[in-house]
């Protein structure tokens, strides 16, 4: 139930200490994109020394680690997993490159004596990896799935647009993978971080296309892509009101029942409960 | 001798006891001096000058109004120290940097005694170097005119520098090259100093009925090419922050004044400038559009955002003591609603009208706080002064409620300390510390507790709690030595002594 995820570059370490009140849902420390080459050894001690020591992080913590067909992906692994670490994002994931991933983690977890099962979100950055979508998200430890649209594009060889049409396709297509297998469809990053307003449309546009949850690249944009995620006011009071009539309804025994002149049934009852569930776990 | 807070009180000065002692006093106010000249002289600085008769140990008082843009402190003691004078006391109610002629002046023992709100850059220096004759007296915004009211700040000669001003000695800032809008702290300075001279650089022969200073209190009138630099009189950033910490401060403070129900309609607030307190202006304008609440004051520095408020019927009416930009400035002079109010009327606590004492909420910031949420704006850790009051001791004590905000470490000092480096504001007027990493709220304030602990997304945490995460994030910071050479004290709004100033420890090469 993330709305936001914030990438965080592994080797900045005054943006990383602070990270933790940044507010996003998720923390996604960065070994990858971000990172260049010569700094790669010092991002991942960063990193690691980090997840070890922080303390009263309740978010998700994420790492992104290398791709797998470079030289850093093997000790990113090694020094990153840890019982402190939720998930670990994988960039050009493949469907063999995520089972080869989980296999891993399994030997790792067991030489570490982590009892937790971490988990991993791969990123669709790849043309192979759309084809490959259905059957990416229902294997063991996905709980989600990443668009990287700006590699995607590069590998299709179109140009990415703030209007975002080219990706319109994937976007449905992904949700729809996501849906069905009760993970989290999380979108690309808007990448120009002045444009609050272009943030806004591009959030809207995934949600309508059934994304839940949306990436960022700069800390300011996460309560802009969580205030777009979350329900409104009046959302919250509508499904309360739903489910009080629904406790009603209960009472005399019907299943279905009649508010403000519409016909209430199981999937909007469901989609209340949904609703006050978010707003519980985030304080709205 | 200590006061009740366990502070050094140098002999000769009243110890503060509690925040709301002045309360319990009933102290008759002055009437103001209308023993003035019916027809005012007007000349050059030199020839005004030499007309004062300025002679050793009398008070001279300024304004601060054009900020680090001012030119008539410098101007004026340049030609009073032509003469042989010596042994001069001076109020300015802000010292900058600017101001840094007045070293020479200090050294030389021309000035031997300063009265203040505020002050840093060299003037702070070389007073803390101890080159002062006398002791520094750091005032509040509210406790200046509470002196001067009582008589314990006589002044001899009042400078005030006005940018618009006509022959019968009508005067304010709101007009002409070198305007600064509201000219509240020298009020009480034309009200009561025994001679006033106006210092302008737009004589005009009628003033528009807006003038803020009467002719009737007026004797003198300078006439000089600029009074200042108006683009100078900026006070710290009138951008709202971009930083992603103090817009998460600003967003936890917004949505603990909702909780608390205190954004309602006709409710009352002040912030400072700069970017975390705009930003907190900000949500709370966002929750008063969404509900359609109209606030019915805010008062203190005025910036251009709370004229955007006021001309939006956000705010019934601004009470501005001084104006933080120039937007605010154009403002003064337009909306009818954009009141000039003087230093007495803002904050003196014995004045029975003082705004601060009917704000609902303040929201104020700290160079350091302690675990009995006392607050220091006047040094940094190091004892190295770096402004002073102004209007937070006085605003805190008079709002209903006081939000102090501020990052929990900045540069890698944790700002919340065993006991700050000096008091500016006691602890017992402030009620909630709101920080990027957790909230404390005063536990003097049990009600403000029973209300927000309910708030399960709020991150509240004790005080103590909140300085033991700073210091697993930097480590239990060294105590720093200090010296027992006293070179100032810090007043409290009624006068009593809340700390005192000291020459910092030398530390060794």
């Amino acid at each position: 139930m993330k709305r936001s995820l914030l990438f965080i570059p592994g080797n900045n370490p005054s943006m990383i200490q602070n990270s933790i009140i940044f507010e996003s849902d998720a923390l996604i420390y960065d070994l990858e994109d971000a990172v260049s080459s010569s700094q790669k050894d010092a991002a991942r001690l960063i990193v690691s020394e980090f997840i070890e020591t922080s303390f009263g992080c309740k978010k998700e913590i994420i790492v992104r680690i290398n791709a797998p067909d470079t030289p850093y992906y093997e000790e990113d692994l090694k020094q990153i997993v840890s019982y402190k670490l939720d998930t670990i994002m994988l960039p050009k994931a493949t469907e063999r490159t995520v089972r080869q991933l989980a296999i891993k983690l399994d030997e790792i977890e067991e030489k570490k004596k982590i009892t937790k099962r971490i988990k991993i979100i791969p990123i669709v950055e790849l043309a192979k990896s759309v084809l490959q979508i259905e059957k990416i998200a229902p294997l063991p430890r996905v709980s989600g799935i990443l668009l990287g649209a700006e590699d995607l594009s590069l590998d299709m060889g179109i140009i990415r647009t703030k209007k975002g049409d080219e990706i319109q396709y994937i976007r449905s297509k992904l949700a729809v993978a996501c849906k069905a297998f009760d993970i989290d469809a999380i979108d690309t990053p808007f990448t120009d971080v002045n444009d609050d307003e272009g943030l806004v449309e591009d959030t809207k546009r995934a949600k309508l296309l059934g994304m839940d949850a949306k990436s960022c690249i700069h800390p300011r944009q996460a309560s802009i892509v969580n205030g777009v995620f979350s329900p409104s006011s009046l959302d919250i009071e509508y499904a309360r009101k739903i489910l009080l009539g629904y406790e009603e309804a209960q009472k005399v025994g019907l299943g279905v029942f009649s508010l403000e002149g519409k016909m209430i049934d199981k999937p909007i009852i469901e989609r209340a409960i949904r609703v006050i569930a978010k707003a519980e776990r985030y304080g709205l | 001798m200590k006061n009740s807070l366990n502070r050094f009180v140098p002999k000769g000065f009243k110890p503060f006891t509690h925040a709301d002692h002045y309360k319990e006093l009933d102290i008759p106010i002055l009437k103001p001096n209308t023993n003035h000249k019916k027809i005012k002289e007007i000349g050059s600085l030199s020839e005004i000058i030499k007309k004062l008769k300025i002679e050793d140990g009398m008070t001279l008082s300024f304004h601060h109004h054009l900020r680090n843009g001012d030119y008539v402190l410098n101007s004026v003691l340049k030609e009073v120290f032509k003469s042989n004078v010596k042994d001069i006391t001076i109020a300015p109610s802000s010292i900058f940097p600017v101001h840094e002629p007045l070293v020479e002046y200090i050294k030389s023992k021309q000035v031997t005694k300063i009265y203040t709100d505020y002050i840093n850059g060299p003037v702070a220096q070389a007073i803390q170097e101890g080159h002062l004759e006398e002791l520094l007296i750091m005032q509040t915004h509210g406790g200046r005119p509470r002196a001067i009211e009582h008589g314990d700040l006589v002044i001899d000669v009042a400078f005030i520098g006005a940018s618009c001003v006509d022959r019968q000695g009508n005067a304010s800032g709101k007009h002409g090259k070198s305007a600064f809008g509201s000219i509240g702290y020298a009020i009480p300075d034309a009200l009561y100093a025994k001679v006033v001279v106006l210092v302008t650089d737009n004589l005009v022969d009628e003033h528009p009925s807006d003038y803020d200073i009467h002719g009737e209190f007026v004797d003198y009138i300078i006439t000089m090419e600029n009074i200042g630099d108006q683009q100078s009189i900026v006070s710290g950033t009138t951008m709202i922050t971009k930083d992603p910490i103090g817009l998460k401060i600003a967003k936890d403070a917004a949505v603990v004044l909702d909780r608390l129900g205190l954004i309602k309609e006709g409710f009352s607030m002040q912030t400072g400038a700069g970017g975390v307190s705009l930003a907190v202006a900000k949500e709370i304008r966002t929750i008063m559009e969404n509900r359609h609440i109209t606030a019915s004051f805010v008062s203190g520095g005025i910036t251009g955002y709370f004229v955007t408020m006021l001309e939006s019927h956000l705010v019934d009416k601004l009470y501005d003591v001084q104006c933080f930009d120039l937007w605010a400035v154009y403002s003064s002079s337009k909306n009818d609603d954009h009141i000039t109010i003087s230093a007495s009327r803002y904050a003196n606590a014995f004045n029975k009208e003082a705004v601060v004492n009917n704000l609902d909420i303040v929201i104020l910031g700290a160079t350091e706080i302690d675990v009995d949420f006392n607050v220091n704006v006047t040094t940094d850790s190091y004892g190295k002064i770096i402004g002073g009051s102004g209007g937070h001791a006085d605003a805190a004590n008079g709002a209903k409620l006081t939000v102090i905000v501020t990052q929990l470490v900045k540069t890698r000092i944790p700002i919340i300390k065993e006991r700050v480096t000096t008091i500016t504001t006691p602890g017992e007027d402030v009620d909630i510390l709101i920080t990027d990493r957790g909230i404390a709220i005063n536990p003097r304030r049990l009600d403000l507790i029973e209300k927000l602990s309910k708030c399960n997304h709020l991150n509240i945490m004790t005080i103590n709690e909140l300085k033991d995460m700073a210091h697993k994030l930097t480590g239990v910071p060294r105590k720093l030595p200090q010296t027992d050479e006293v070179i100032g004290v810090v007043e409290y709004r009624d006068g009593t002594i809340i700390d005192s100033l000291f020459k910092p420890y030398k530390r060794k090469a």
